[in-house]
């Protein structure tokens, strides 16, 4: 029995077949380089996980039944998820798609503690597991545990079922390092002991310190976790992938780990913060209270629906810049809907997306894909922000941190070097936001509402836009 | 393999995570955490592993719920990618 499973004779048609999968996975990024060729990609990846199984499971061929049941209940329960997500609700869905890969590492990582005969990680001649698999193994549980425990956090924050706010314990950066030296001294100390205790601490350590990492961090700090977590659920199936000498999950590891450390870098460039100001936490949670009393009133002009439809179905551009309010108040269909019909007026219309408008990297995106606007239509912030000047209406949905010039000028506020859209540069901003209580996440009051070409639209964002439609009509 | 042999593999697939990674168009950037989501549940290929050795029941057991999970990822990742690449739509020229 036991012979069946060594690995270490792995065949080299087996070991082909992983490597093609691997390629198959890279080909299936690649694909993403633009969205004519996406699909496509999708369709490789496919064909490698399939490679990987298929192989794996010919390899490994006993239980067939019980794997089955295991991959039908799986593999349906996944599909119903995939299909049924609203597509404002992507970030959780994706948190909770990071964690299981966690748990999963996790439970692999016992499962070959346990039996490391199965996984060929067995010291034939003294009955232990091998020096360097003890190490693989205990990083293995270590990372899977912090994703799991981590992603768990993001997801409750992100589904609302956890206050967005920062939850800040006392001494939380010395019981961190802690926590991180202990996990790191018992990887260590793993070596020369391979008993459960050592093994079981490591991994119980790892769920506390993915915990303790995560609920300090606020909800506009959201599109960097769940970039993190992406990286350490790669760094975790590479860690499992050098346990097993397994090519697939090694090169796949490094993929994912590499993107979700790139898109981090890129979260964190767009907010001006370094990473480790994320890490620490705790943005935006004392904002509100230092925000009370220094506040001035000041004279800003309120808009109707009606004023709104007027100025852009008279103008020649309108620029649209949507943010995280649009998608909480699902606007986007009919944003399209007015887009629509101030393009039959023969007005251009563009939409202006801020790398960390939203709550993950490329939210918005997504959701004006899912309302049918033309990808061609939507532009980045560098391709865009020239043109403002040049536009007579900016239309500001659900967004406002991003579009601060603070951020410009004033190098005493909190959000200070952070790339914005500069809206303030058009005509006419139309700034559509809930109240004019509520700042921003940052807590920093934003000039621009105060500005004599502002006009004010208060109210949801959907139902105004509505109206906007209506009067358009 | 030896310890080197995959090391290497890793450090040189991470270079070109690196590269193809910046090459993602930013408008795309939700589908590919969904698409490396997807991907980084080759860790089924370990779960298939414990499920189907024999010797410690509880190892196998560990292994077939560690299935379960890869699988809903593997399922899910891919269906929603899918689900959303198929939204990016170019309008059309003829108007």
């Amino acid at each position: 029995m036991a012979d069946l499973h060594e690995l270490a004779a792995t065949p080299a048609w087996a070991a082909l077949a992983y490597l093609a999968s691997g390629v198959l996975f890279i080909l299936a990024l690649r694909g993403l380089s633009s969205p004519g060729t996406s699909r496509q990609g999708n369709r490789l990846g496919m064909i490698g996980m399939l490679v990987a199984v298929a192989t794996t499971l010919v390899l490994h061929g006993t239980g067939l039944i019980q794997i089955s049941i295991a991959i039908a209940i799986g593999g349906g329960l996944g599909f119903v998820a995939a299909r049924k997500i609203a597509m404002t609700d992507m970030p959780q869905l994706v948190a909770a798609f990071h964690s299981l890969v966690g748990l999963a590492a996790v439970l692999v990582g016992v499962a070959a503690f346990l039996n490391p005969q199965a996984f060929g990680i067995l010291d034939t001649q003294t009955g232990h597991i091998h020096n360097v698999s003890r190490i693989e193994l205990g990083l293995g549980v270590a990372i899977g545990a912090i994703t799991f425990s981590g992603s768990v956090i993001a997801f409750l924050k992100l589904n609302g079922n956890m206050s967005g706010a920062p939850i800040m314990l006392p001494a939380r950066h010395v019981i961190n390092l802690g926590t991180l030296a202990a996990i790191i001294g018992l990887v260590a100390y793993f070596v020369t002991d391979d008993s459960r205790w050592v093994f079981f601490t490591i991994t119980a350590l790892s769920f506390v310190i993915g915990f303790l990492l995560i609920i300090p961090i606020g909800g506009a700090d959201m599109p960097v976790v769940v970039s993190m977590l992406n990286s350490y659920s790669g760094w975790a199936a590479a860690a499992m992938g050098f346990t097993l000498h397994n090519t697939a999950m090694i090169i796949t590891g490094a993929l994912v780990g590499s993107s979700g450390a790139i898109l981090s870098y890129i979260m964190c460039k767009a907010m001006n913060r370094s990473f480790i100001s994320v890490i620490a936490g705790g943005f935006g949670g004392e904002a509100p209270a230092a925000d009370g009393g220094e506040r001035v009133e000041r004279p800003w002009k309120r808009g109707s629906a009606d004023d709104a439809a007027f100025l852009m179905s008279q103008a020649e551009q309108v620029i649209i810049v949507p943010g995280y309010g649009m998608a909480v108040s699902q606007a986007q269909h009919v944003l399209r809907e007015m887009g629509d019909l101030l393009k039959a007026e023969g007005v251009r219309v563009k939409y202006a997306i801020h790398p960390v408008a939203g709550r993950m990297p490329g939210h918005m995106n997504v959701l004006l894909a899912e309302a049918n606007v033309s990808y061609d239509e939507v532009y980045e912030l560098e391709d865009i922000n020239s043109e403002f000047s040049q536009t007579d209406i900016a239309f500001v949905i659900g967004a406002n941190d991003v579009t601060n010039p603070a951020a410009k000028t004033d190098k005493t506020s909190p959000i200070y070097g952070m790339p914005i859209l500069d809206v303030e540069k058009a005509k006419t901003v139309l700034f559509l936001k809930r109240s004019m209580g509520g700042v921003g996440y940052a807590g920093v009051d934003n000039d621009v509402f105060y500005m004599d070409n502002t006009m004010m639209l208060l109210g949801d964002a959907k139902k105004m836009v509505e109206e906007i439609v209506k009067s358009m009509k | 393999m030896d310890f080197i042999s995959i090391l290497s593999i890793f450090v040189l697939a991470c270079f070109v995570g690196y590269y193809v990674v910046w090459s993602v168009t930013p408008a795309l950037h939700t589908p590919l955490m969904a698409v490396t989501n997807a991907i980084s549940s080759v860790i089924v290929v370990g779960a298939l592993i414990a499920g189907a050795a024999g010797g410690d029941q509880v190892s196998t057991a560990l292994g077939l719920v560690a299935v379960v999970l890869a699988s809903v990822n593997i399922f899910g990742g891919f269906a929603v990618t899918e689900r959303m690449l198929a939204m990016y739509k170019k309008k059309d020229r003829k108007n």
